[in-house]
């Protein structure tokens, strides 16, 4: 073994450019490699971690995932309706305090209700569609960030204002209001009600920001024309990642159908997949190309020392020992390519982290966020080292699998 | 009673291809330990197959090949490599020295292949072998360092490292001048005088003249046999 390195050692040190440059090109390919895969993950990170803080983790609302099932449907297997209307259901969940607490008594986390329902805001002529809910200040805290998006008022102000509301700033800035002004809310029903701005949020997404209004309980059903009625439960996990579990749990439970948060922005999500795989063939593809130039040096190799194989061959070392040098070359290559690319990689990633962009969900500048891994650095350099092992190990066959004979016959 | 060190029975090796090629056709013969035999025979006759097949270096296509009583038609690839490891040296016409280590450390290559001494014992038998050709001086330079006589004796240096009962030697002398080859011949009489047996192939008349035996081969058969002090002896052969 020491003397099978003491020659693969002797081949590499003695070509010192070319090993550089294969050297190089593992470097390069395992740097560019860590510093995407921080930074893809960095921003999928932030980007779920906004996702999860701003949105409730569950939501249970007052509808069957299913259309109720039809009495003669029942009765008769071949029979099929469509178009039925669910006439004369009272809207909301039933009995909501106690369907809470039972929540309570097993979710990992916490639990709020709400009152939502759509309507009109109206303001100097213009007029805009939004979801308004009706929250428990008290219990809201408990749920979501908004006590920490809150960028003018607190949410104990809905209380003080005559039908106090909150808004997303975007929506504030579109609509021309400030905190204090009155609007007009225009209900389904064609309630009317002034309410007053009592607060302005921004949770960085936009859609939520332009769209989503708060108010108590009592305005909400008002606006709904169903006093008392919750229709919508909103639940906050301690482990975000195990929504999609609760909520198969907490709908099994209730009867009510409970939506994730993943299952309600599945298709961002999706897009997420389809980075993903684009982003990692791109990766793998960075690797497999930066390990050409350790091919072409072991290629290189193999060729001028053929007499070099065949007389260790002929003087009894075995095939496998022979072809073994040029991978431990390669190897070498490999890894001290590898140590450099993690180097290179973690200065590119500290380098990006230091740039800020303008982001268009915020409307603000932030750094560049990037996640730091040891498994990005251990997969890459896996990856690599065996793309180098590989690439070593076809020319390496290929020479040491020659007859001695054949070479020797030819030198002589 | 003397002992066989190697024993060829009924040895046969054909190229197969588009047009078959009998290189050997049929040898017997068999090497007592310690005997010095020469090859000789025109270019092309074959004597390079032989001694491919007598090495182990090459398998007989028909035949056997027998190191020291152990037939070996029957050895696997890597069986053959270990017993070239321990029990044939070889010598080429080419030295075939790795370019990067010196002397020494090309001497000492079969040994740390087949990794049975210490290093220290390595290095002082492989100092021994140097010194015993006249490379004492020389242990410490690479090959492109030496003339070609030198090179000759290092590779003779480093086929006898593992002590092996049988040398083979392919016209070790084809690219020397003549006090080099002067010189390889008595290394090669006298490995053989300490009792290791040398199959040697040569054009050189001189050094067939001082072996044991010499063994003429045309078109891969054993034309005439003579052994050395008694007479001519020529062989029949069977046709
Ligand atoms: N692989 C091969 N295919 C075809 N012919 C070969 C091959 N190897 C050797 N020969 C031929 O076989 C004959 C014997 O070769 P060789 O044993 O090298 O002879 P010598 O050493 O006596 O000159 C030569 O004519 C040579 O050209
Ligand atoms: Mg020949």
């Amino acid at each position: 073994m020491n003397l099978i390195f003491n020659i693969a050692w002797t081949h590499v040190s003695t070509r010192v450019r070319q090993t550089l440059v294969g050297m190089a090109g593992v470097s390069m390919g395992v740097g560019f490699t860590i510093m995407m895969a921080g930074l893809m993950q960095g921003s999928q990170l932030d980007f779920l971690r906004q996702l999860v803080d701003t949105m409730p983790h569950i939501t249970v609302e007052d509808e069957r995932r299913s259309v109720p099932t039809q009495p003669a449907e029942q009765e008769y297997a071949a029979v099929q309706m469509s178009d039925i209307a669910n006439v004369g259901k009272r809207p909301g969940i039933k009995y909501p305090e106690s369907a809470m607490s039972s929540l309570r008594s097993w979710i990992p986390g916490d639990v709020a209700p709400s009152a939502k329902t759509t309507a009109i805001i109206n303001h100097g002529g213009a007029r805009i569609g939004i979801t308004l809910s009706g929250i428990d200040p008290r219990r809201e805290v408990q749920v979501s960030k908004l006590t920490s998006q809150m960028r003018e008022g607190k949410l104990d102000d809905l209380s003080r204002a005559p039908n106090g509301i909150i808004m997303g700033e975007a929506l504030a800035e579109k609509l021309g209001v400030k905190t204090g002004n009155t609007v007009l809310l225009i209900g389904g029903q064609g309630v009317q009600l002034n309410s007053t701005v009592a607060g302005l949020y921004r949770s960085g997404l936009k859609r939520v920001d332009e769209s989503q209004i708060y108010s108590l309980m009592g305005p909400a059903q008002v606006m709904m024309g169903q006093s008392g009625v919750v229709n919508q439960l909103r639940l906050r996990l301690n482990d975000p990642m195990s929504a999609q579990k609760v909520a198969a749990q907490v709908e099994a439970q209730t009867g009510y159908k409970s939506v994730s948060w993943q299952e309600a922005n599945a298709d961002l999500l999706s897009s997420f997949t389809v980075r993903d795989f684009i982003v990692l063939t791109v990766m793998g593809a960075m690797l497999l190309t930066s390990s050409f130039a350790t091919y072409n040096i072991i290629s290189t190799i193999t060729h001028e020392k053929r007499q070099d194989i065949a007389i260790m061959k002929s003087l009894g070392m075995r095939e496998y020992a022979v072809r073994r040098i040029f991978i431990i070359e390669a190897a070498i290559i490999g890894v001290v390519g590898i140590l450099f690319g993690w180097i290179l990689g973690y200065l590119l990633c500290f380098g990006w982290s230091k740039i800020t962009i303008f982001n268009p969900l915020t409307g603000s500048t932030v750094p560049l966020q990037i996640y730091y891994s040891l498994t990005h650095y251990l997969i890459a350099g896996g990856i690599s080292l065996v793309c180098c092992a590989g690439a070593a190990y076809f020319p390496a066959r290929k020479a040491t699998s020659v007859h001695p004979v054949e070479i020797i016959r030819g030198a002589s | 009673m003397t002992e066989i060190a190697l024993q060829a029975v009924e040895l046969v090796r054909r190229i197969e291809g588009a047009v078959s090629h009998t290189l050997v056709n049929g040898i017997d013969l068999a090497v007592n330990k310690g005997e010095f035999v020469a090859i000789t025979g025109p270019s092309g006759s074959g004597k390079s197959s032989l001694l491919y097949l007598l090495g182990l270096l090459d398998a007989p296509s028909e035949g056997e090949v027998m190191i020291c009583g152990q037939p070996t038609s029957k050895l696997s690839e890597s069986d053959r490599a270990d017993v070239r490891l321990t029990k044939c040296g070889f010598v080429f016409q080419f030295h075939f020295l790795l370019p990067e280590f010196t002397s020494l450390d090309n001497v000492l290559l079969p040994m740390r292949a087949a990794g049975t001494m210490a290093e220290s014992e390595m290095r002082e038998r492989g100092l021994a072998l140097l010194g015993s050709l006249g490379l004492a001086e020389h242990a410490n330079k690479r090959p492109n360092a030496l003339s070609g006589g030198q090179r000759q004796r290092v590779a003779i240096a480093r086929a006898l490292a593992n002590r092996p009962e049988i040398i083979v030697a392919d016209e070790p002398t084809g690219a020397l001048d003549t006090a080099s080859t002067e010189q390889v011949f008595s290394i090669l009489r006298d490995i053989a005088d300490q009792g290791q047996t040398v199959v040697v192939v040569t054009h050189d008349p001189a050094l067939a003249a001082r072996a044991d035996r010499r063994i003429h081969i045309v078109d891969g058969k054993i034309a005439e046999i003579t052994e050395r002090g008694g007479g001519e002896l020529v062989c029949e052969v069977a046709s």
